[in-house]
């Protein structure tokens, strides 16, 4: 089984990020995996421990994303690609999945792609459909259980209304959600391996595809309006009668 | 502007959002409604009564159940046929995934889960949230159809007019060889969904501390912790239950095991803005505070005063839960008659 899993170096979750002059910042905190990102390796390890084969961790960006690769290498990978150009700038969702599109082809022969359901940073939730529709391959999103029998899918995937079981068969794209399973943490052993791998850079030109086009621009990044209230603590009294008097501010707002 | 509007439903129940998504679809002129499925005709009819003028009706029994390829195909041989201006869906699992597939298939780009819009020209300027609305992003697409995906409860859903009709066009289904094959469901856990509701109450860390609850015997610490907070969640559901309001949670209390993560409020669970907001013993960490900055209301019960969420409520109570949360319970109970 040949399982490619696509994952992104996005800030941390607990960051502060705010605009300052039109830029995007997040102060001295850490960039990490992004943490849906975790969910897809874990998923594409259990797979490759239950049917054999190898896990390529892939990511788009420059030389310092290599970290997030090694992350994915320290949790099992067995290897990892840095897909890195100029050109790969400021990219829409649907170039991404171009990009990604043409690294999964050349990494050859996949069977299954991994995502994570969406990066905390951008929150499009896109690629992964996006990538399938572009490989020509169902995509199942938001599995919670996924069951390998030759080369049918038999899986359990996340609606509004409950769950949806399906089947399909492979090469597929899948995206997870966190009731798959919690990630592993990386081995000492795992950490030792990844921070001795070598990281191949593949390049626009060895992608041998044509410079991705994004038809998405951001013109103006803000910070949300700010909130303003001041809380009305409510005092005095026992439980009974904080609880009262909560409950007819509460009526009086004409909200519930 | 031709402006469609994908109708996402289960089964024929429509979700609200996609009305609501209707709605802003009558702001740029006529709305042409694309309803997919198996024996639905009945959501046509409701379709034209939220407003939509003409109904793209594709009844075909391969559409029974969603399949995004099959989905997928049909709306973008339609578009592809009709050249539609602006392609609306609501930012449902269905929703997203299928403006994804569409806009590959159309060679266009998607703007995902927006919040506030305007034309300008022939082009739509959106605003959306990133980093779970810790920023906000205007954005636009230079490619047609402009492709847009609408967050629930971002916008009013229409008033129906009942007896309203309009033109009902029946398409067919695109065919080919799809692999995906629906087996079955399982219901969720029903109850009201946590995007869609008016009214949230959610529990964090704070709804295990109860001194008198005392876990049975041969569980570990992991265990009794976790056998602590799904007894104090009781208050949760209680309260919720009163308001007719949906349940939520603090990613810490997901991770200890209280509850179920379809629960989870927040940077890696859900996003939402309901009218009232009610935090029982959490305290505000930024992740969390991301997805429910923008409720009208937000109501806090918490023993710390210094608790964040504090910043962002309208209403603090200071105190045990376990004394507070009963008796509010009981009180919205009386107050409102149930």
């Amino acid at each position: 089984m040949k399982i490619v899993v696509c994952v992104k170096q996005v800030p941390d979750s607990t960051a502060k990020v705010v605009v300052d002059q039109g830029k995007i910042t997040w102060g001295d905190a850490p960039l990490i995996m992004n943490p849906w990102d975790e969910y897809a390796v874990e998923a594409a390890l259990l797979q490759k421990e239950a049917l054999g084969g190898s896990v390529t961790a892939i990511t788009i960006g420059d030389d310092s994303t290599k970290e997030t690769l090694k992350r994915a290498l320290a949790m099992g990978a067995d290897d990892a690609i840095l897909v890195s150009d100029a050109a790969f700038a400021n990219m829409d969702t649907q170039a991404t999945a171009q990009v990604l599109t043409a690294a999964i082809r050349k990494v050859g022969a996949v069977d299954m792609a991994f995502f994570g359901r969406q990066a905390i940073d951008g929150d499009s939730g896109l690629v992964p459909a996006q990538a399938a529709r572009l490989l020509g391959w169902p995509a199942i999103t938001l599995a919670s259980l996924i069951k390998i029998d030759g080369t049918t899918v038999h899986a359990e995937r996340g609606i509004e209304e409950g769950r949806q079981i399906v089947s399909t068969k492979l090469p597929a794209v899948f995206s997870l959600t966190k009731d798959f399973g919690e990630p592993r943490y990386p081995s000492f052993m795992g950490i030792r391996k990844a921070s001795r791998a070598e990281i191949p850079t593949w390049s626009l030109a060895e992608l041998g595809i044509a410079a991705p086009v994004s038809v998405i621009s951001w013109p103006e990044i803000m910070n949300p309006p700010v909130r303003e209230v001041t809380c009305e603590f409510i005092t005095g009294g026992n439980p009974e009668e904080i609880a009262e008097t909560l409950a007819d501010k509460l009526l009086a707002e004409k909200v519930l | 502007m031709n402006t469609w509007v994908f109708i996402d439903h289960f089964k024929g129940n429509a979700l609200p959002s996609s009305w609501e998504a209707v709605g802003v679809g009558k702001t740029f002129g006529n709305v042409t409604a694309l309803v997919l499925g198996s024996g639905i005709e009945g959501l046509a009819k409701t379709a034209f009564e939220y407003g939509a003028d003409e109904v793209l009706l594709a009844d075909d029994a391969t559409l029974a159940d969603y399949r995004a390829e099959a989905f997928a195909t049909t709306v973008s041989k339609l578009a592809a046929e009709r050249t539609p201006d602006l392609l609306l869906f609501p930012t449902t699992t269905r929703g997203r995934e299928l403006a994804g597939m569409v806009a590959i298939d159309l060679k266009t780009g998607v703007m995902v889960d927006v919040t506030a819009l305007e034309a300008s020209g022939d082009r739509i300027i959106v605003t959306r949230p990133i980093y779970a609305g810790k920023l906000l992003t205007k954005e636009t697409c230079s490619s047609k159809p402009q492709v847009i995906t609408l967050r629930g409860r971002a916008f009013p859903r229409p008033a129906t007019q009942l007896g309203r009709s309009g033109m009902l066009t029946k398409v067919s289904a695109a065919s080919g060889d799809f692999q995906t094959k629906v087996e079955g469901y399982t219901a969720g856990e029903g109850g009201v969904s946590l995007t869609d509701a008016s009214v949230i109450v959610s529990g964090g860390r704070g709804i295990s501390n109860n001194p008198t609850f005392t876990p049975p015997g041969g569980l570990d610490e992991k265990q009794a912790e976790a056998w602590r907070g799904q007894q104090g969640y009781k208050l949760v559901t209680d309260l919720a239950s009163v308001l007719g309001a949906a349940a939520g949670a603090s990613r810490a209390a997901v991770d200890a095991g209280y509850v179920p993560y379809v629960h989870q409020v927040g940077q890696t669970g859900k996003v939402v803005a309901p009218d009232v907001y009610i935090a029982l013993g959490i305290s505000g960490a930024i992740q969390h505070l991301a997805g429910m900055r923008t409720s009208k209301v937000i109501v806090a019960v918490n023993k710390d005063p210094e608790a964040p969420i504090f910043k962002l409520a309208r209403y603090g109570v200071v105190g045990d839960l376990f004394q507070v949360v009963p008796a509010l319970t009981a009180a919205l109970k009386k107050k409102m008659g149930k």
